[in-house]
């Protein structure tokens, strides 16, 4: 291996520690001496990957204002803040922010950046058609917050007509609504086609798909998922378009149209879109354990393979979304049934996981803290969703503030704090710098407790009768205590997610000096340098199992007689 | 009034009608058996954290997995599901099909859903923004604005003890009738016609929402139902028949009054 022998050409003795580093080498020379226009014109994955999460953190943050300024008006009873417009327009914007301008998307910004890295390519497969992707995803986004300044859309993320159609929603802002799913479903799209033609051909020589990182095969699933369930919803909202404007009338009741025909169409691709929001995050939980508790993930295959089965479960459990709707019985059951089996392959992940942690020497790291909160979390989110597939039982839960604190502890849990622990994980990669750790703990106490104050009582405000997307309730009815308990943990979550920014725009010029590889990872985007260059691999190593990093430090190991020793996680894991 | 909900914050709410006792057991089920699976689950994650720090614990062991462990947990999560299936199937027609009347049976109907006589009150309950109209006997199922018919807003009048079929729709966007201690939510869609039930226990005040979020004013989009004795209820009937036909003969007499003068 001439690419690794590198290092041990060095001069060493005792002291100086060899890592797995291959020199590599900048090709690409800057165009223009504008640092801006290089951004704009850029086709490096890494560059796009570095937008996609910035920008989709700018939407979380805009997504958390309008959450806040909803538990505001709820802090109390009859609060007279917010109108029912205002309240409305701040749900719609909310739920159509977080599920297509931030989870969605920054899932993306993870796969742009490490997909290639990961499996050994110089790039994405088609790099402009991946700008592309990038560009319409800001599009749709800046079409969708221009209705700020005339009239933002008010029918909620789901939109159902006749609500949503031309005679109760007539404002433009239903329009801009469409025009995002629109954009952002292209942007999506392109990018999920590019993730999966990249994984399919540009994997390092020697990884086969026994071999491949779990987050690839997430990452994989998900190009899948998307590709299958978008076109669905963007045939949808050009019906719901067209019903506006151009005098059809495929939901239209009053002209044989059946607004039951909507609510199969968007859940048919909703409920998948569940779990391409999930899924990446499952990917990175299943890259971070491993690597912290200095084990080899428990059950590869079995991980990959429930994987797979979920996603093909996903695209038959739509109907669970619409028990209360005008659905035959039998049909309740089948969804009742599919739901339940999607339970099965999901509480596989997380057994694994803890067996994963189970006898390993575990290095607490705050993206070990995240990653060990997703669990929690979502264990939680997975068992309050068998109760909601019990149709019977989802007759009383549905469409109330338990399913809000399903799918947060779902959502938050499944993708939120997968997306906290992999910036945490990967952010000395994207920039050369360590994050505090320090900071970036409280950080995780804070959002852990907040998010539980926040969620656990809705639960209860759930069963105790109130309903969602109500803007404010009468005194006397028992909820006004889960309110403000609810707001005031919100805002909790909302200063420990501060932290984490706060802590980023410390780091990413002066932060400590990270190193190739701070955390002894397993896979390959911790051979190259931090931040990699332009051209990722000078020389691309075979890769001989799924941790082709351990194989490679103990080749040098072998190689120079030293133990290695990396700059990074040692000096957390001190005794 | 319906039980303090500040007491009862774990479990739905019931204790109105048959069927939301029956889905607040068929919860309870199921929250015990969630109740070990979260222990199990969070226990051995916090304990597995705590005990294997790295801290206590310098090396380890390299295990890559364990197959038969894998078809163990496979099959035990799937064999969870299989029991709360079962349980379902086995509760589920209590919730389903509504029980004879206890109180003197009021009409007869052959419309769905029905207990076993057959004999039922039915209310037909029109969804609009934002507020809930109901009509007051079978005849309002061909035509909820058949005449002679009495209606109510917003406050449902209803005999204890009777079996109350609903017939829900909607005239204009989606709604959902929910009542929480008469048992689910049922969506009222434009175009078509759901079908609910209960048989109260009274005298109440039960309280609800609509549930699907219909427009600006969908906070404001409640129900009261008023269970009433029989008796009560044929005398509030009477009454309601009365009041209104006295504002129809008012607004009958005005119209002509109008039309004689040239104002209408």
């Amino acid at each position: 291996m001439s690419v690794i022998a590198e290092p041990a050409a060095r001069p060493v003795a005792g002291a100086v520690r060899p890592v797995p580093e291959v020199l590599t080498h900048e090709v690409a020379r800057t165009r223009t001496s504008k640092r801006w226009v290089e951004w704009i014109v850029t086709t490096d994955h890494k560059k796009i990957g570095i937008m996609y999460l910035v920008t989709t953190f700018v939407f979380f943050m805009l997504g958390g204002v309008e959450a806040l300024l909803m538990r505001v008006q709820l802090a109390e009873p009859s609060n007279t803040l917010l109108s029912g417009e205002r309240y409305n327009e701040l749900l719609t914007l909310h739920g159509t922010t977080m599920v297509f301008l931030f989870v969605v998307p920054v899932m993306a910004g993870f796969g742009n950046y490490f997909v290639p890295l990961m499996i050994g390519a110089r790039d994405m497969a088609f790099p402009r058609l991946n700008a592309l992707s990038y560009w319409l995803l800001l599009a749709g986004g800046i079409v969708f917050y221009a209705t700020l300044f005339w009239h933002p859309p008010e029918a909620g993320w789901w939109s159902y007509p006749p609500l949503s159609s031309i005679q109760y929603s007539p404002s433009g802002g239903q329009d801009a609504w469409i025009f995002l799913i629109h954009l952002t479903g292209i942007s999506s799209l392109l990018g999920a086609i590019n993730f999966y033609a990249t994984i399919v051909n540009m994997r390092a020589p020697g990884m086969s798909w026994g071999r491949l990182p779990l987050f690839i095969w997430t990452i994989l699933v998900y190009a899948i998922l998307l590709i299958i369930a978008l076109p669905v919803v963007a045939a949808a909202v050009t019906m719901l378009l067209t019903d506006r404007h151009f005098g059809t009338h495929w939901f239209d009741p009053t002209a044989h149209g059946s607004p039951i025909l909507w609510q199969h169409l968007f859940w048919f691709f909703g409920h998948p879109e569940v779990y391409i929001m999930v899924l990446p995050g499952f990917g990175i939980i299943s890259e971070v354990i491993p690597v912290f508790s200095r084990k080899p993930i428990f059950g590869y295959k079995a991980i990959a393979a429930s994987t797979a089965v979920i996603a093909f479960l996903a695209t038959l459990v739509w109907a669970h979304h619409m028990f209360a709707s005008p659905v035959p019985v039998v049909v309740l059951g089948f969804f009742m049934l599919s739901s339940f089996l999607i339970g099965v392959p999901t509480g596989v992940k997380i057994f694994n996981w803890i067996s994963t942690l189970w006898r390993g020497s575990i290095v607490m790291t705050t993206s070990l803290y995240y990653a060990v909160g997703m669990i929690a979390i979502f264990t939680v989110g997975g068992i309050t969703g068998i109760f909601l597939a019990v149709f019977p039982v989802d007759w009383q839960l549905n469409d109330t503030y338990f399913v809000v604190a399903h799918f947060h502890y779902t959502i938050f849990g499944g993708a939120i704090f997968p997306v906290l622990a992999g910036i945490y994980y990967w952010f000395p990669k994207m920039t050369g710098r360590l994050l505090n750790e320090r900071l970036g703990k409280v950080s995780f106490w804070f959002v852990f407790i907040g998010f539980n104050a926040t969620f656990l009582v809705q639960h209860a405000l759930g069963l105790t009768g109130m309903p969602r997307r109500i803007y404010t309730y009468q005194p006397g009815l028992g909820w006004s205590t889960y309110n403000l308990i609810s707001t005031i943990g919100a805002f909790i979550l909302a200063v420990g997610i501060l932290m984490t920014v706060v802590n980023i725009a410390m780091n990413y010029k002066t932060g400590p000096l990270a190193g190739p590889d701070p955390w002894k990872g397993n896979t390959l985007e911790w051979f190259v340098p931090s931040p990699p260059p332009v051209n990722n691999f000078d020389e691309i190593p075979r890769v001989r199992s799924v941790e082709p990093m351990r194989d490679i430090r103990r080749q040098i190991e072998r190689n120079t007689g030293v133990r290695q020793k990396t700059g990074g996680s040692e000096r957390f894991a001190r005794a | 009034m319906a039980p303090s909900a500040f007491a009862n914050f774990i479990t739905p709410k019931s204790g109105g009608s048959p069927n939301a006792d029956q889905i607040h057991s068929l919860y309870l089920i199921i929250l015990y058996i969630a109740a070990v699976v979260f222990v199990i689950v969070e226990g051995a994650l916090v304990y597995s954290v705590y005990r294997f720090r790295a801290k206590k614990v310098r090396t380890a062991a390299q295990i890559h997995g364990n197959t038969r462990l894998e078809i163990s947990w496979t099959i035990a999560a799937a064999a969870i599901l299989v029991v709360l299936t079962v349980v379902t199937f086995i509760k589920l027609p209590s919730i389903l099909n509504p029980p004879n009347s206890s109180a003197p049976f009021l009409e007869s109907s052959l419309n769905q859903p029905s207990p076993p006589n057959g004999k039922k009150l039915t209310i037909c309950v029109q969804g609009r923004q934002y507020i809930w109209r109901y009509v007051y006997g079978a005849g309002c199922q061909h035509n909820p604005f058949t005449p002679h018919l009495p209606y109510s807003y917003q406050e449902m009048v209803v005999p204890e003890g009777t079996t109350v079929v609903l017939s829900i729709t909607s005239i204009d966007v989606i709604h959902s009738w929910w009542v929480p201690s008469l048992g689910g939510k049922v969506d009222a869609v434009p175009g078509y016609t759901t079908y609910t039930w209960f048989k109260a226990v009274g005298p109440a005040l039960y309280h609800g929402n609509c549930a699907q979020l219909c427009g600006r004013q969908h906070a404001f989009m409640t129900a009261l139902v008023d269970v009433v004795s029989p008796a009560a209820y044929q005398a509030w009937l009477t009454r309601q028949k009365q009041l209104i036909q006295t504002a129809n003969s008012q607004v009958t007499q005005l119209r002509s009054y109008l039309q004689r003068t040239g104002n209408l």
